[in-house]
């Protein structure tokens, strides 16, 4: 019940601001995205109180399609449900600040978004996972199209078109699955066992087309031509979710729906992946160091970053699989926290392009110095979130191909090279007549940062929490492979 | 027997109001007739019903009869001005509910003289009405191309019906299908069921013989067109379907590949060419050909379930197009009769419901969840790879693809282009009617068993 009520509080809160159409849209959406991360943080105790069952709510949909709405709670989507709840109430408090047209609408779609979401880190059934997979998108689309920069026709209709093209491939598995399964059921534990009891080159066919889907979204190399115009067209709060929480969608994806159900398929092609992602880190992070505007370069950043999640959770292992979810949790958190640097730096100066910008560190230190730890975090410090996730990560991914670790690897150095190349151009350096005139933080903004900062520290200097969350369930998932 | 009586006693009645001048209560009239036949269509389930061997009132037929009576209903309601602006709105009535009593024939018959009757009977009062904007040369243009080809089409449905008696020398369905069924397939009964199957196909607008539709949809007045693409196409599929579902099952094998080859033809190139359309009537021409594409799936996997899949998609399909095309006409008028999707430019400052009404139109047409568009699409290529035809589930997923491409445009041009321009009023009916038609999309997206495992 616990569960259902996770999705439904977004979407009702959806349809009152969509009806009300409340002037005070912001404050609304803010409490009740924080009520929802309440309700999260209870499942969260209850899962730890080991009631799991509570957690579970299954009734029957389409009995004679074999369709039920079942939802369900591990450590995993736990976590992941965790991230997204958490993320929404930023994502509405930083953009405070700023007024948009129809802002009552805006804030909607962002709930509704929030509710396809939480629906698709809790589905346990493939045809309610699709459904929710799909609905995510279409908030977006109208969040980007509606209130997104230059060229937004075309690239909101390239980046729907594109993942619909993924996700299309998906819907053929799931229904190749769901025609091998008994008594013909999209339960996930019959789609498990349909899926592990076909032959091999099926398995890696099914396999194909799921990491089609969800290659994508995440996005990887060479499926990633979407990504960098759409973040850069879409306004902030979309593009905060959009890189902090729907390419962790496709992640999720991977570990739930591809690995428990195509094992064999995995061992045998998954290093294929594993390749493509480590040339997409490599890739990525090659076209991030040339970069000339910030908002590309953290667009770049993130493929690189995924790329590594891509690779751990085709390794297999306690190490890699924990550590990619750490990682999907701290680079939401600095996703979110990139941009926002972004949002202020091009709110005050109206650029982002990196050599027009400089010496801010002198104007204005405390912004220079939050900034600079969201920075560390990205190029993996150690005692900051990023650290954690990818050295588990390395570590986990070193046991399976050493190979794809040790060019995997390049991932910090390179990370290291482009972000603080950024840094040191935009806030090191002289003060220019642009920056000459860089406005002291707000309030409200100096708190969104702080909240940003002391989650990377304290994640990053005790991480421990984090990791017990999802331990047993990894553990019950790679028993079920073996 | 009732529902036959109902419809051509609706259709006389009209006359004579024609002769009274009671213009503006008949429309009361027309839905409660249609509301009477509805309720009689419900009291009838389960009875098979069967008129002197000549048709059968089961369970299907009823069925179709139900969906396609509801899509009229609401279809009188929007269409309404086209009625009150004519003068001669009596001949309209009469020729739109005859026609439906072809559509009533031929849902229902077990005797290819009754299929034959009921696609003249539904078809010739289609000819007059495509033509009815008599002023208009796209309008003439649309009767006599209509005319002409179905005509032909029809030629070829008889010469496939006297084929198929000379070969196992009977009329009515059960008797071909138990010769059929006994003896080997001759060369004379194959030409008679694949000349049948192309005056079909001409009829639900199906590749190869689609190419009517294009020019007869966008020159037809834009009423009778969404008429064409609902109720028309509803019962000129539940016809097609009960033809092969009765007559030919036994020798399925032999044309399966050809169903097969038309479903993905179809798909493709219509879809493909609606990607290059700038006028949104042939748009959704094109689109209506395109999920004929689909339909025609269900016809290729013919089994206990797909007639309820079938139903589904007509339905859902019907629903959409009502949107679609009754809003096209009003927004059409309020932007000076211009046709191009930049008519929908900035709609959404215009008027929010309109728009937002077009997408979930646009959004269940292209089969994009939470719509049900989307359970329709699903149904169908489960279907296709449940008996083995994965390559024209694949052929479909294109041609889905191709088909976002092209809806979206429109939904681009409403949501992101501002345009200085008034806003459009809606009136009551036309607002009724989008309202329901938009719950119907979402309700029958949560509860599509209720409708496909009716039959």
């Amino acid at each position: 019940m616990l569960t259902l009520l996770l999705i439904l509080l977004p979407l009702i809160s959806g349809f009152i601001l969509l009806l009300t159409g409340s002037k005070n849209a912001r404050q609304i959406a803010l409490v009740l995205s924080l009520i929802e991360f309440g309700l999260a943080l209870f499942a969260l105790s209850t899962l730890k109180s080991g009631a799991v069952e509570s957690l579970n709510y299954n009734i029957p949909w389409i009995p004679n399609m074999g369709i039920s709405f079942h939802l369900g709670m591990d450590g995993i989507s736990m976590l992941m449900v965790l991230l997204s709840t958490m993320l929404m109430p930023l994502i509405v408090f930083a953009s405070f600040n700023k007024t948009y047209n129809n802002a009552h609408t805006l804030y909607a779609l962002m709930m509704l978004m929030q509710s396809a979401m939480v629906g698709s880190f809790v589905a346990m059934d493939g045809f309610l996972f699709y459904i929710f997979w799909e609905v995510s998108l279409i908030p977006i689309f109208f969040i980007i199209l509606m209130w997104g920069g230059e060229n937004r026709q075309k690239t909101t209709f390239k980046f729907f078109i594109y993942t619909l093209f993924g996700s299309l491939f998906m819907l053929v598995a799931l229904i190749y699955l769901y025609l091998h399964t008994a008594n013909h059921s999209f339960d996930i534990q019959a789609l498990y066992a349909a899926g592990r009891s076909l032959p091999l080159v099926e398995q890696g066919l099914i396999m194909g087309a799921f990491f089609l889907a969800f290659a994508i979204k995440m996005p990887v190399f060479p499926f990633h031509t979407w990504q960098p115009s759409t973040y850069v067209a879409a306004p902030t709060p979309g593009v905060m979710v959009l890189g902090g929480v729907m390419s962790k969608m496709a992640t999720y994806g991977l570990i739930r729906w591809v690995l428990p159900m195509v094992p064999d398929g995995v061992h045998e092609y998954g290093y294929l992946i594993i390749g493509l992602s480590v040339v997409s880190i490599i890739y990525a992070s090659c076209i991030a160091i040339i970069q000339k505007d910030f908002k590309y370069l953290i667009a770049y950043a993130s493929i690189a970053h995924i790329g590594l999640i891509s690779a751990g959770i085709f390794a297999m292992n306690m190490q890699s699989l924990q550590g990619s979810l750490m990682e999907m949790m701290s680079h939401g958190i600095n996703t979110v926290g990139l941009f926002f640097a972004y949002d202020i730096i091009y709110n005050r100066m109206h650029t982002s392009e990196m050599s027009k910008l400089g010496g801010i560190r002198g104007v204005e230190s405390r912004f220079a110095f939050l900034f600079f730890i969201i920075v560390l975090s990205n190029i993996a410090l150690p005692f900051t979130n990023g650290f954690i996730g990818e050295f588990l990560l390395l570590l986990g991914v070193f046991q399976t191909n050493m190979v794809a670790a040790s060019f995997a690897g390049l991932s910090i150095i390179l990370g290291a090279v482009y972000m603080l190349r950024a840094f040191q151009k935009m806030m090191l350096g002289e003060t220019n007549s642009l920056t000459l005139h860089f406005p002291k933080l707000e309030k409200q903004e100096l708190i969104t940062l702080s909240i940003i900062v002391i989650l990377i520290v304290v994640m990053g200097v005790y991480p421990k929490p984090i990791l017990e969350i999802t331990e047993s369930s990894i553990q019950t998932l790679l028993q079920g492979i073996q | 027997m009732k529902e036959l009586i109902i419809l051509s006693a609706l259709g006389v009645l009209s006359l004579i109001a024609g002769l009274l001048k009671i213009k503006r209560p008949f429309m009361v009239v027309v839905i409660a007739g249609l509301l009477l036949n509805i309720s009689v269509c419900v009291m009838d389930w389960n009875h098979n019903e069967n008129l002197y061997n000549m048709m059968t009132l089961d369970n299907f037929a009823l069925a179709f009869t139900i969906v396609s009576s509801s899509l009229a209903i609401l279809w009188f309601i929007v269409a309404n001005a086209y009625f009150q602006n004519s003068n001669t709105f009596s001949d309209h009535y009469a020729l739109v509910l005859f026609s439906m009593t072809g559509g009533l024939l031929m849902v229902s018959f077990t005797n290819m003289v009754m299929l034959f009757l009921g696609i003249e009977v539904l078809s010739i009062p289609l000819f007059v009405l495509a033509g009815s904007h008599k002023t208009s040369m796209r309008s003439n243009e649309a009767a006599f191309k209509y005319f002409l080809l179905g005509a032909f089409a029809s030629a070829f449905l008889l010469f496939g019906i006297a084929l198929l008696y000379g070969s196992t020398g009977h009329f009515d369905n059960a008797g071909i299908s138990a010769f059929l069924g006994a003896n080997k397939l001759s060369g004379m009964a194959l030409a008679g069921i694949v000349l049948m199957l192309g005056a079909m196909t001409f009829k639900v607008s199906a590749a190869p013989f689609h190419f009517w539709a294009p020019d007869v949809y966008q020159g037809s007045p834009t009423m009778i067109t969404t008429f064409m693409a609902t109720f028309v196409k509803t019962v000129a599929f539940a016809g097609f379907y009960r033809l092969f579902f009765l007559t030919f099952m036994p020798v399925r094998p032999e044309y399966a590949l050809l169903f097969a080859v038309i479903a993905a033809v179809t798909m493709l190139v219509s879809n493909l060419i609606a990607s290059a359309q700038s006028n949104v009537k042939r748009l959704l021409a094109y689109s209506s050909i395109s999920h004929a594409g689909f339909m025609v799936i269900t016809l290729l996997c013919m089994n206990n379930s797909s007639a309820g899949i079938l139903l589904y998609y007509t339905l859902v399909y019907s629903i959409s197009s009502i949107i679609a095309f009754s809003i096209f006409k009003w927004v059409k008028t309020h932007s000076a009769e211009n046709e191009e999707i930049s008519a929908f430019k900035g709609l959404l400052s215009r008027s929010p419901f309109l728009a937002v009404v077009m997408t979930f139109a646009l959004l269940s047409m292209s089969g994009i969840p939470p719509l049900s568009g989307f359970m329709a699409k699903y149904m169908v290529f489960t279907a296709a790879i449940d008996n083995g035809f994965m390559w024209v589930a694949i052929c479909g997923i294109a041609g889905s693809l191709m088909a976002v491409y092209y809806y979206f445009k429109i939904i681009i041009a409403m949501f992101a282009e501002v345009h200085e321009s008034s806003e459009i009023k809606v009136p009551a009916n036309l607002r009724f009617v989008l309202i329901v038609c938009s719950i119907a999309l979402l309700a029958l997206m949560l509860f599509p068993s209720q409708i496909s495992s009716l039959i």
